[in-house]
């Protein structure tokens, strides 16, 4: 992920970390896409 | 390191959403449109003020400190507001979510700038690009959330506490895993093929303000931010009008399709136009930011009311710009300043932004106001504000040409090297501990 890190993969529970602070901010930020998009048609349909 | 930038900045991004609850607190304690404003006009300023005074501390502490703080503040702004609502005193909302919270804004906004340029050195603009648009994404997750909220605990006041509570805790949980998972990059010595942390020109905070570099790229974002409010203040009236006359008219549910466009649009130039920042240069984007947002308030001009998708697309890619905007600067303050107290540099730039949030609404609403009493309509209606529009990113535009590296008298000398923050030396300490 970094230019200093990347050299080894890293371990299976740092990797479990990462996909779980990705998930913790990743939910929220679909939600509100989803909202968006569904307002955005409006200006196509409405 | 970028979940936790993002975690910060999606829950300090609902300053944008605001505006949901206006009408219930103008109903449940019978304020003005004006009154209920001003916790989140408090909050802008306090955002500035705070990102200003508060960016050298946020370097000396580090971004786990500046975090924490953001956490506090910005939670209990929501809590104090709740208390407020409850027993019907705004001025305690004014102060809690203005004040409090607002000092959260400000440092929440710059704390994990200066680390993400630490670790991602050879791609600044990419991964401030995550972060800011991380504040644009945190309205779009706020605006329909709060509006949910609102509807299942009524719109009177013990409502709205209950909203504003449901708020400060939820926001103060999510902000955690910012505060857990972010970490400074071990002091790495610059090695052959890899460019190193503190590579460059090293600039303080306090001798950056003395720069005219500083000043210019003030001008730039104040200018960038200002033309961008042009088109979001006035987005749905806008659209309505432009086509009134024309054979397709805009109706309102259209027009919040083209304002939730725009936003998409906001956050999309966040991390796209600032990750091609890194491949073409920071001048060179802010030319493309200020030279072709120009000609596209000018398209938008000349074409009237006889394009409907230009007229879109022009509004759509000026919107870009305007996130693109806020999001390479620091980066462009990296070049020019290097690494050493970016953080720092960034928090006093953003006061052209507070600026930017006054005179933008102001230098809009007030041409509008004066075009109408003129009994002017359709396209009309807008053209000095866009001719305005056009004059500002000019002035933009002149004042990045303008920008020059940094005189080697500003640089700090070399036995004053960055010396790391308190979280770095642990981090330090840490990494040798375990590699023996």
């Amino acid at each position: 992920m970094t230019g200093e890190s990347s050299t080894s993969p890293p371990e299976p529970s740092r990797r479990a970390l990462i996909a779980f602070s990705w998930v913790w901010v990743g939910l929220p930020l679909a939600y509100g896409l989803y909202e968006l998009v569904r307002k955005a048609t409006q200006l196509f349909t409405g | 390191m970028p979940p936790a930038a993002l975690a910060v900045h999606l829950s300090i991004g609902q300053a944008y959403a605001w505006s949901v609850f206006k009408p219930p607190l103008e109903s449940a304690l019978g304020l003005s449109g004006t009154q209920s404003a001003l916790p989140f006009q408090l909050g802008i300023v306090m955002l500035g003020l705070s990102a200003a005074f508060g960016g050298t501390l946020v370097e000396r502490r580090g971004p786990r400190w500046a975090m924490t703080v953001a956490l506090i503040c910005f939670s209990s702004g929501f809590l104090l507001s709740a208390l407020g609502a409850a027993t019907e005193q705004y001025w305690l909302i004014v102060f809690g979510y203005g004040f409090v919270g607002g000092i959260g804004l400000g440092i929440g906004y710059i704390s994990p700038v200066s680390t993400l340029i630490k670790w991602f050195p050879d791609r600044p603009g990419m991964a401030t690009g995550i972060a800011i648009m991380g504040f644009g994404g945190g309205a779009l997750i706020a605006s329909p959330w709060s509006a949910q909220m609102l509807e299942s605990f009524g719109t009177d006041n013990v409502g709205i506490a209950y909203a504003f509570l449901v708020h400060g805790l939820t926001y103060a949980v999510f902000m955690m895993l910012g505060v857990l998972l972010v970490r400074v990059p071990p002091s790495v010595r610059p090695k052959a093929d890899a460019p190193a942390v503190t590579a460059g020109p090293q600039v303080s905070a306090r001798s950056a303000v003395r720069t005219p570099q500083f000043w210019l790229l003030w001008i730039v974002l104040c200018m960038n931010v200002t033309a961008g409010i042009g088109i979001l203040e006035k987005a749905a009236p806008m659209i309505t009008d432009f086509f009134a006359d024309s054979s397709a008219p805009v109706s309102a549910t259209a027009a919040a399709g083209f304002v939730a466009l725009l936003s998409a649009a906001n956050m999309a130039g966040r991390i796209g136009w600032s990750t091609t920042s890194d491949l073409i240069g920071r001048k060179n984007i802010y030319r493309v930011y200020l030279g072709v947002g120009a000609l596209m308030y000018a398209l938008i001009w000349s074409l009237g009311d006889s394009s409907k998708p230009l007229f879109v697309l022009a509004a759509l890619v000026i919107l870009s710009f305007y996130g693109g905007g806020f999001a390479t600067v620091p980066a462009y303050l990296k070049d020019l300043f290097g690494t050493y107290q970016v953080g720092a540099i960034h928090g006093r730039l953003l006061t052209a932004w507070s600026t930017a949030g006054v005179l933008g609404p102001l230098i809009v609403n007030w041409v509008a106001d004066r075009q109408e009493e003129a009994g002017k309509h359709g396209p009309s209606l807008y053209g000095v504000s866009l001719v305005v529009m056009i004059g500002l990113l000019a002035v933009g535009f002149v004042a990045n040409e303008l920008v020059r590296p940094v005189h080697p008298r500003h640089h700090e000398p070399a036995a004053d090297a960055p010396v790391p923050t308190s979280e770095e030396a642990a981090d330090d300490r840490r990494e040798q501990h375990e590699s023996a």
